[in-house]
């Protein structure tokens, strides 16, 4: 299955370009992202700085923020994800069509970052919704965000189209919708999506690391 | 420029002789001593400010829990030795500003019953629009009903939420079970997410 | 509490629709001229806006909450994050409010120091203002460009001072986290050299665009009483023709020593607010030539000021600046502990909004949207 990688290059100065339709497909998909214009907080401004003449996203074939969902495929939850918001988040993300990605920018989104004591913060968005880059920052600087936005086309670059390792949008029992949570009276109902957030349970002990 | 708290209040016992109102001293260097105004008395008193005193500019609305008295008596205090109150209560604090006599802030304390049931305070925005979203503000976060309000709903928190969060025994949802670095008083939380450790 | 659905919908303005004719549009919270995760539920009667009710809290992240259960100085990495686009007037308004509740002095370099980092925030916030109100009105992208070269300059300058391009953590009670370093404030000059010509260039753009005079002019302009009844603050009071600046009236710092006028508009309406803005970040030039100028040597922060440990005296202090976006007001309450009882922020973002409903009432829907763009609002502000 595989093309012999010294017969590509051989090739490659004949004007005959041999490659897989996988990752064709990968590169055409990790060169045009197009997120969705959605800014939460502070990291919203950053991003907006990252597309901006001096950072210029453009260069990476991510400039195109489109407000819908239905249009977008990157989503950038740029900012501290609210219990009140986070109902909308997961609505927004399975309103839009696969293959998608998540990056969390910053670390309110990461983990709730500095307003994690907060009663209405959520402390991080993939209790609710799979991350695939997360960019530590508060806020990340513009080159933070295109550093994860280049990890981000790497790892789609990587992606599996067929077999068992394939993405979850290549496989028809992936499902493309994550259930929403509802508003409760103390706090949201379910407080996370157990079956894709299950931490290892971390407790360490005081003076134990000793 | 503070304003002349004194001349405010005598103004007030001569336009409002029935109307309960106390000068409380602040004992902070900030000098910005405060009028404790009666529930029942306050739209009368803020309508003779608003109108007379040219105070025409509401800036913050804001409320304060106090659980304990004792605590409230030290930080307000009275002028004269007073008998205790037992019950704690809530307070809302209104800052006022004169646009034409550049001076303020004048600062109005209304104080509720107690903490769960008489908690009825007279809402402003009859006199200053301002107060609007601020009182809904108090009432999401503080539980305090302000009567008249044109739409007293929550406005921060869902619809849902029942508890009023920015009091001092309010206790926030337990979700931080997971944590990477715990450490003194979220170790002890989250132990009690992971009672056993197997490995350990 | 579960309010009414029905009381919610009916209109405000009655005109004379039927009911099954009305279209109910939620508005946000997420949508490219929100500004962040603002909402609105309005009701239209074809393109006529009769009931708008502005919808809060998804950007609420406890704050004042969190603020509460922490001693005075870890808050103020906390303000940064309020208004975000202008972190140091932010830092400035909470130093000046527990300079107030524990009465220190803050030194003279100190106060132009605080001058300086003041006024170039107005400028990075009027500038990037200018970005997103015209992108609310159709110039996408293009007008936000020009506001945010300008912004990244000013950017640079605060990453030199205090290590971080948005967040800059710099005010102390009783002065500034460290001194300028060397030639910063030539730098400054430089950006004010350079800033005028910049603004002529915008304005030029602007003055006489026919798309913006028809887009702004005589929308949502109120009556001066009801806008100083409904609190509202800044330059959108200003622009109504109101004269009524905190730096003026309070003299906070050492506003007293300069030179500079107080631009007033005349109707009110959305081009006022523009325009009022412009004129103001002229003064802000001013104010910042002649503070180069006067920049004295000597402590950047009081010799005795304690950063650890630090508890203010028993009492309660209001203290309040003019932000860009209007008076930004911290209320703090102190029981003599290292922790704040009580910790408010009176941010002018949440108060300007009293009045949306009221300004937009019987005009189109895409009128609201540059209303609200008008206002300056930032969510982290709004909501806190």
């Amino acid at each position: 299955m595989a093309i012999d990688p010294k017969l590509a290059e051989d090739l490659k100065p004949h004007g005959i370009h041999v490659t897989t339709f996988e990752s064709l497909i990968n590169w055409g998909r990790s060169s045009s992202l197009w997120p969705m214009q959605f800014g939460l907080a502070c990291c919203a401004i950053e991003m907006i700085a990252a597309t901006m003449a001096k950072y210029d996203m453009a260069r990476f074939g991510a400039e195109v923020f489109r407000p819908s969902p239905r249009q977008a495929d990157l989503m950038l939850v740029a900012g501290t994800v609210t219990k009140k918001m986070a109902p909308l988040v997961v609505r927004l993300y399975n309103q839009m069509a696969e293959p998608k990605y998540v990056i969390a920018m910053g670390a309110c989104a990461i983990s709730g970052g500095p307003f994690k004591p907060g009663y209405n913060v959520l402390k991080g968005i993939d209790r609710y919704i799979p991350v695939d880059i997360v960019i530590p920052g508060c806020p990340p600087r513009p080159e933070a965000l295109l550093d994860g936005l280049l990890a981000l086309r790497k790892k789609i670059a990587g992606e599996k189209l067929i077999g068992k390792q394939r993405a979850r949008h290549a496989d028809a029992k992936g499902t493309a919708e994550f259930p929403v949570p509802e508003y409760g009276p103390h706090d949201l109902h379910p407080t996370a999506n157990r079956e894709i957030w299950n931490p290892d349970p971390v407790v360490h002990e005081e003076g134990a690391d000793e | 420029m503070n304003p002349d708290v004194d001349a405010i209040l005598a103004h007030l016992r001569e336009t409002l002789p029935d109307a309960t109102v106390e000068l409380r001293k602040n004992p902070g260097p900030s000098e910005q001593h405060s009028l404790l105004v009666a529930g029942a008395d306050l739209v009368g008193v803020c309508r003779v400010l608003h109108d007379e005193l040219h105070f025409d500019y509401l800036s913050n609305v804001t409320g304060i829990d106090w659980p304990d008295p004792a605590v409230a008596g030290k930080v307000v205090p009275p002028e004269a030795e007073s008998e205790p109150s037992e019950k704690g209560f809530l307070e809302v604090v209104y800052h006022l500003f004169s646009h034409p006599d550049r001076v303020g802030p004048l600062v109005l304390r209304v104080r509720t019953g107690d903490r769960d049931q008489k908690v009825e305070v007279p809402s402003v925005v009859s006199v200053w629009r301002s107060a609007e979203f601020q009182e809904r503000e108090i009432f999401d976060l503080f539980g305090v009903r302000f009567t008249d309000h044109p739409d007293l709903r929550r406005i921060l928190m869902w619809d849902e939420f029942v508890d009023h969060p920015m009091r001092k025994d309010y206790v926030a949802p337990d979700d931080f079970e997971y944590e990477p670095t715990p450490h003194a008083a979220v170790l002890e939380r989250a132990k009690k997410h992971y009672p056993s450790q197997p490995d350990e | 509490m579960i309010p009414d659905p029905t009381s919610l919908s009916a209109p405000t303005l009655e005109t004379g629709a039927d009911d099954d004719q009305l279209l109910r549009v939620s508005l946000g919270p997420q949508h490219p001229s929100t500004h962040g995760v603002f909402r609105m539920n309005v009701v239209l009667d074809g393109e006529t806006v009769i009931r708008l009710k502005p919808v809060f809290g998804y950007l609420h992240r406890n704050h004042e909450k969190i603020a509460e259960g922490g001693p005075y100085l870890h808050s103020m990495p906390y303000t940064d994050r309020l208004d975000y686009i202008c972190p140091l007037t932010n830092n400035w308004a909470y130093a000046l409010a527990v300079e107030k509740l524990a009465g220190i002095e803050v030194p003279e370099r100190a106060e132009y120091m605080r001058v300086i980092l003041g006024e170039l925030t107005r400028l990075i916030n009027h500038t990037a203002f200018m970005g997103f109100i015209l992108g609310d009105m159709g110039a996408w992208g293009s007008a936000l460009m020009y506001a945010f070269r300008e912004r990244e300059k000013i950017l640079d300058l605060f990453e030199d001072l205090t290590g971080a391009r948005m967040m800059a953590n710099f005010m102390r009670f009783g002065g500034c986290r460290y001194d300028l370093p060397e030639g910063w404030a030539g730098q400054v000059s430089k950006i004010v050299d350079e800033y005028g010509p910049f603004l002529d260039e915008m304005e030029t753009f602007l003055v006489g665009n026919e798309v913006l005079l028809a887009r702004s002019q005589d929308v949502g302009q109120l009556p001066a009483e009801k806008l100083i009844n409904g609190g509202v603050t800044g330059p959108m009071l200003r622009a109504a023709g109101v004269s009524y600046d905190i730096r003026n009236v309070d003299t906070y710092g050492i506003y007293g020593r300069f030179d500079f006028r107080i631009p007033l508009g005349e109707k009110g309406d959305v081009y006022d607010r523009i325009m009022i803005r412009f004129l103001e970040m002229r003064e802000s030039l001013k104010i910042l030539r002649q503070a180069l100028d006067g920049l004295p040597e000597g402590d950047f922060i009081h010799p005795k000021a304690k950063l650890r440990n630090f508890k203010p005296p028993v009492g309660e202090a209001y203290g309040r600046i003019e932000g860009p976006k209007g008076e930004l007001g911290f209320y703090l309450a102190s029981d003599g502990s290292t922790d704040p009882y009580r910790f408010r922020v009176r941010a002018p973002s949440f108060v300007n909004l009293t009045l949306l409903e009221d300004m937009c009432l019987g005009l189109d829907l895409a009128d609201v949207v540059i209303i609200l763009g008008s206002i300056d609002i930032v969510l982290g502000e709004v909501d806190r």
